[in-house]
């Protein structure tokens, strides 16, 4: 079951006008995914996730969730996403408690007071339920955010951008928060970034789109795999450790830096490889840091 | 059940706004301030309108009554208490978009067309809310502080009186109908709040409609002679004709038509509109 297809994404496109916000997007998304939609910011990922909970209708492409298109069975399909879009907004003028009970009373499903009272405690609002959501601070309307996602029992979770405008701690929060979900929870979850390093953190595929276009999509590990990391290499003897990389890794580059360290490029399986012949030729290391270069291969696949 | 569920979940949201207490508390005002004046001079009130009957007619008898409040109340106020409905009702689709929750609702199983006919049912029921309150200010209050009478109407045909016995269906069937038309301006700011992201274009533009209509009804001009019968506004003050003698009734169920067709229309656009429309907000 692991291998279902929850979210299939064909070619959608859809245009503002003249403005073609996504154009010709194709992803798919398994049970039990965390998935990252990573682009940066006006790629397209909120356009394409509006068009994933039907708030936006695409102008051609087809998607489906649960086997299912919105045109075939609309209710059924949204009776399974629990979503935040952009940010949680609320009524301000409503306490969180009823805030709750109205989102879950369109929900299709049966959620008590009791059940509201125990998600408002697994996002940490108890005690809070009482209060108006215009006192709330950003973070906790996030959580309160993800309450209401997670209220009817869902099986796939949307989050567009979920740690957008909060401070560490509330970043950290959702970072645990989500890994729960789906060990936990078994939910399967599509969670939209521009930060490279949140996918890498919590997503186990990935898609990144930019100007509307999918431009790369597979597994997390496998695509960050494939990518050059920069080495920092601290040894005992510098000069026989540069002789030893320019013959047994000519196409490192490797330079001595202002700290005395060696930089130098290598594939990441290569990593290790050095490593053994460092040992190999009595060379001690005390240092091997591989920084991988994030950034980089985030702008080189934008192309930015 | 999605429907009833979500038609609830309107109540709650308008009952928590303080905005729709506005509407009950101006109208207590309004009506407390007709009846304080009327208490203190009425008297003068009502022999400025009767002064030129005083020739042909003798009036024996208290005319000033509760009856008679409640009729010169509903003349005052129902020009403004669309302001009063459109300041709620314009607010339930564009207010959602202001505040974002829009999103939030129409991603939910519930289908578009159902939230946009549970948000005219709700409004449909703040506006009679709103009715209710405003015939039992003007009738029961009134009556209660004046007592109760003959209704003396002034009509384009004349003075007309009414006997005591023969009032409360008229003012039944009169409220009725000022409902109707008050629903109508309800309908109307709702169906522009769906084509709004923000709550003051629907309120306004309700009330430039409504002025405009009234202004285009009044005039005395031939080439409005042909629209003037299906502008909405024109068929507003219908609640007047239960008070002519004899009850003009091809005239009123004219009125009636013209108005219910007025709100299946709007409904309709409105529904056509939110269902095509891309939630961007």
């Amino acid at each position: 079951m692991q291998n279902t297809p929850i979210i299939e994404v064909t070619s959608i496109s859809k245009s503002f006008g003249s403005f073609e916000a996504v154009k010709d997007v194709s992803f798919h998304v398994n049970r039990g995914d965390v998935f990252g939609f990573l682009g940066p910011n006006g790629a397209g990922k909120s356009t394409t996730i509006r068009c994933l909970l039907s708030l936006i209708k695409p102008n051609s492409g087809e998607i489906k969730l649960f086997g299912e298109t919105f045109s075939s069975n609309r209710s059924m399909i949204l009776s399974k996403i629990g979503s935040i879009i952009e940010k949680p907004d609320f009524y301000k003028y409503l306490s969180a408690e009823k805030n709750l009970e109205i989102f879950a009373r369109i929900s299709g499903a049966q959620v008590n007071r009791k059940q509201i009272h125990e998600m408002l405690d697994f996002v940490g609002l108890r005690g809070r339920e009482k209060h108006r959501i215009k006192g709330f601070s950003h973070g906790m309307k996030q959580r309160l955010g993800i309450a209401q996602t997670l209220l009817h029992q869902p099986d796939l979770i949307i989050l567009d951008e979920p740690t957008t405008g909060l401070d560490p701690q509330g970043i950290i929060e959702i970072r645990n928060l989500i890994p729960r979900l789906k060990t936990e929870q078994n939910k399967t979850i599509l969670l939209s970034s521009h930060q490279l390093s949140e996918i890498e953190l919590i997503a186990n595929r990935m898609v990144i789109i930019n100007k509307g276009k999918t431009l790369v999509e597979g597994d997390v590990s496998e695509l960050l795999n494939q990518q050059e990391v920069l080495i920092l290499l601290e040894v005992d003897n510098v000069e026989k450790a540069m002789s030893l990389i320019h013959s047994k890794f000519p196409l490192s580059s490797p330079e001595l830096n202002a700290s005395g360290q060696i930089e130098l490029t290598l594939q990441k399986n290569q990593t290790a490889l050095l490593n053994k012949e460092l040992i190999k030729a009595e060379i001690l290391v005390s240092a091997l840091e591989p920084k991988r270069k994030l950034e980089d291969f985030f702008i080189k696949i934008i192309g930015a | 059940m999605m429907f009833l569920n979500n038609t609830y979940n309107e109540f709650i949201k308008i009952a928590a706004k303080p905005r729709s207490y506005i509407g009950l508390i101006a109208l207590s005002v309004l009506i407390g301030v007709i009846i304080f004046a009327m208490k203190a001079d009425g008297s003068t009130y009502i022999s400025f309108v009767t002064a030129s009957f005083e020739q042909t007619l003798s009036f024996s008898g208290d005319i000033m009554n509760g009856n008679l409040i409640a009729f010169i109340i509903l003349q005052m106020l129902i020009v403004h208490i669309p302001l009063l409905v459109a300041l709620v009702t314009g607010d339930l689709i564009s207010g959602e978009a202001n505040m974002g929750t829009i999103r939030m609702l129409a991603s939910k199983p519930i289908s578009r067309t159902q939230i946009i006919l549970s948000k005219f049912l709700a409004g449909a029921l703040y506006t009679l809310l709103l009715t209710i309150w405003l015939g039992f200010l003007s009738l029961y209050v009134a009556r209660w502080i004046f007592g109760t009478g003959d209704l003396m109407v002034l009509t384009s045909d004349g003075l007309i009186i009414h006997p005591e016995s023969d009032v409360e269906w008229r003012y039944i069937y009169g409220f009725l109908t000022a409902y109707l038309s008050l629903l109508t301006v309800s309908t109307l700011s709702i169906c522009l709040s769906a084509f709004a992201e923000n709550s003051i274009g629907p309120i306004v533009t309700t009330m430039a409609i409504i002025i405009l209509f009234t202004i285009i009804g009044s005039m005395d001009v031939t080439v409005f002679d042909s629209i003037k019968p299906y502008l909405f506004t024109t068929h507003m003050a219908a609640w007047r004709s239960y008070f002519e003698d004899p009850v003009p009734w091809d005239a009123i169920n004219e009125s009636i038509r013209i108005l219910i067709y007025h709100n299946v229309i709007l409904v309709a656009i409105a529904l056509f509109q939110f269902n095509r429309k891309d939630i961007t907000s």
